[in-house]
């Protein structure tokens, strides 16, 4: 009994609580802005904040030192004369094996490898996507459920009959393999956005376009394409940040002439032959993560949503 | 993966299919768009596991040869010394980064979620460190790590002469380091998945709360986790497929040192296929990896899918 009348007394309060909300807007109470609370919030925030910044912070601040200020000891003082000749070095002049021209190489390497894969991935993707949501046939929905569980199979366990398959045809080790690699892997994801995207439309739109007898491609490039802007923002996201950002592939699928960005940082950083020069080890991976960096500070809210649905590619 | 995906589907009807000729012929447009991809996920995904999970029984060593010799390659791959050091990593990594990045993400989210000011800067510093790729994560956490110069030269330099942090050239703690890095990369993304859960929770559930004089921890303990239960598995399933997946960040940050104190699963795989030409084992340890994916995911397709949608 004595539960049923709390029940109704909470019941009651919430209820009173409901109108007063109800009943209009009022100005926010007056709080202390030093309060506990509110001290401890932005305590933690800032120092975990500080924490994720130290990274970036220490990675500028080397690159900007000369090799003598470096090896003073410090890595978190600011530079006492700032220089960017580790910035030139290695753009231009860092050595991977045997090549001395700098990160320069791997940038354009990922850029041809990155303007391809991004537009062809994105292009079978969306298509795939529409033809999955407003399409279905017998067993799409089957398929696209197999694909989905494609994204998770571990890239390993594909990755050598895909060596056999780009062997065969003879394009194992250039960048159209690498692209054809990209395309592939990137499917599943964006497949799985745009077909929820397009799910997502109204279906007036596509009957109204099909009673007027617009066909497939159609319907694709006058309703659907110029409605799903932002969708395809998302996507571009997710794959110029993904494949900017990938090493398997680019280590497995290429040569050293061709080897994409991340990899010849990591061949440049990690060589064990000649002085470390830590300042444009920094610089060179302050290089490679720029990119991907300005991508995020442009893109803000969207590419939330694109890492959102992104993640699955790991 | 859908429950990622802020617009969810909806589910629509499909058109009614009976009582027409030419099933083949039905929208065929839209099977000519999906050959490319059916295709791929036929040749690529399921022929190229059944592939590797075949030849794994082989004992295949520069090229693949298909002579078999049932579980030879396992017996192999699970008495060396380096296999098992990669899986008590892959453990350890797993375990801990799995409790760190949902503990530490969903108290920063909470912490945001409390109507707080600048809550997009901080957003935006906590999440972009995911924008980096692994490699130029571990090389930072490479170099703030180094014991030389990073952040045990600096405490010696204060003063205190015997501070020793090196858990990238100390065997026994390397992993530890990689799991530094590689929490900073991630915990995120946790954070945004997190916070997009508080976000949905409904605000009368807090008033409710509050009327009743429940303190907030509580609330949040027993009343909001639980309700967040989808968030947490889709993220956990995230999390958890991706650490089996681990590998640019060891590449970069100690390529597998010191000696082999820090291998993980993924680049045994890569090392044995594509360095020792030993391609036997390679499969073999890949199809291990693709078992632990499958232990992962099919529970949670089955909860997730199981007796809503088939197929």
């Amino acid at each position: 009994m004595a539960n049923v009348s709390t029940l109704n007394a909470t019941g009651a309060a919430i209820d009173a609580v409901r109108t007063e909300i109800a009943a209009g807007p009022r100005g926010k109470k007056p709080k202390k802005v030093l309060s506990r609370r509110n001290i401890m919030i932005y305590g933690i925030l800032g120092l975990a904040a500080l924490y994720y910044l130290l990274p970036l912070y220490v990675m500028v601040v080397t690159s900007l030192k000369g090799m003598p200020e470096v090896r003073l000891g410090n890595i978190f003082s600011p530079p006492m004369e700032i220089t960017f000749e580790p910035w030139v070095k290695a753009w231009a002049e860092a050595c991977t094996g045997l090549n001395c021209d700098g990160l320069s190489r791997g940038f354009w390497n990922s850029v041809r490898i990155l303007v391809p894969s991004v537009i062809v991935s994105i292009a079978v993707a969306s298509v795939s996507g529409y033809a999955l949501a407003n399409w279905r046939f017998k067993g799409s929905e089957l398929f696209f459920s197999v694909l989905i569980i494609g994204a998770f199979i571990p890239y390993q366990v594909m990755i050598y009959p895909l060596v056999i398959i780009l062997r065969e045809i003879g394009i194992y080790g250039s960048l159209t393999g690498l692209v054809i690699v990209h395309t592939i892997f990137g499917m599943p994801i964006l497949t799985l956005l745009f077909r929820n995207y397009f799910a997502g439309l109204p279906e007036e739109l596509f009957k109204a376009a099909r009673i007027d007898g617009a066909g497939f491609w159609q319907i694709y490039g006058r309703i659907m394409l110029p409605m799903s802007l932002p969708i395809f923002v998302v996507a571009i996201i997710i794959q110029v940040t993904g494949i900017w950002n990938d090493f398997l592939f680019g280590v497995v699928f290429t040569r050293p002439d061709t080897y994409p960005m991340t990899v010849q940082l990591n061949n440049i950083v990690n060589s064990v032959q000649g002085v470390k020069e830590y300042n444009v080890n920094m610089a060179a991976t302050l290089l490679t993560g720029a990119v991907p960096l300005i991508v995020y500070f442009v893109s803000g809210r969207l590419f939330v949503r694109g890492i959102a649905a992104g993640a699955v590619k790991g | 993966m859908s429950r990622t995906v802020p617009s969810a589907t909806p589910s629509r009807p499909l058109p009614k299919s009976s009582g027409r000729p030419n099933q083949l012929f039905r929208n065929l447009n839209s099977k000519i768009a999906l050959t490319p991809m059916i295709l791929v996920a036929a040749v690529v995904f399921f022929g190229g596991t059944i592939w590797t999970v075949i030849y794994s029984f082989t004992n295949s060593r520069l090229l693949p040869r298909a002579s078999f010799v049932g579980f030879d390659q396992y017996e192999r791959l699970w008495a060396s010394s380096r296999w098992i050091i990669s899986i008590q990593n892959l453990l350890i990594y797993g375990i801990l980064s799995l409790i760190f990045s949902l503990v530490v993400g969903f108290v920063l989210a909470a912490l945001m979620d409390q109507k707080i000011r600048f809550e997009s800067a901080f957003r935006t510093i906590f999440l972009y460190p995911f924008a980096l790729s692994f490699i130029v994560t571990g090389l930072v956490w490479q170099w703030i790590l180094n014991p030389e110069f990073g952040v045990q030269g600096i405490v010696r330099s204060l003063g205190w002469t015997s501070f020793t942090f090196d858990p990238l050239y100390n065997p026994d703690i390397v992993i530890y380091g990689i799991l530094i890095a590689g929490l900073w990369q991630g915990t995120g993304l946790v954070m945004c998945l997190m916070l997009a859960g508080l976000r949905g929770i409904d605000e009368d559930i807090w008033k409710a709360a509050r009327v009743d004089g429940i303190p907030m921890w509580r609330t949040y303990l027993f009343v909001v986790i639980p309700m967040m239960r989808p968030v947490f598995i889709t993220t956990l399933v995230l999390i958890g497929s991706g650490i089996v997946k681990l590998y640019d960040l060891v590449v970069a940050q100690t390529s597998g040192g010191p000696g082999n104190a820090s291998e993980v699963p993924a680049k045994y795989v890569y090392d044995y296929m594509f360095q020792a030409q030993n391609l036997g084992q390679g499969f073999a340890a890949s199809t291990m990896m693709l078992l632990t994916v499958a232990i992962i995911i099919i529970p949670w397709a089955y909860l997730e899918f199981g007796g809503k949608k088939r197929g």
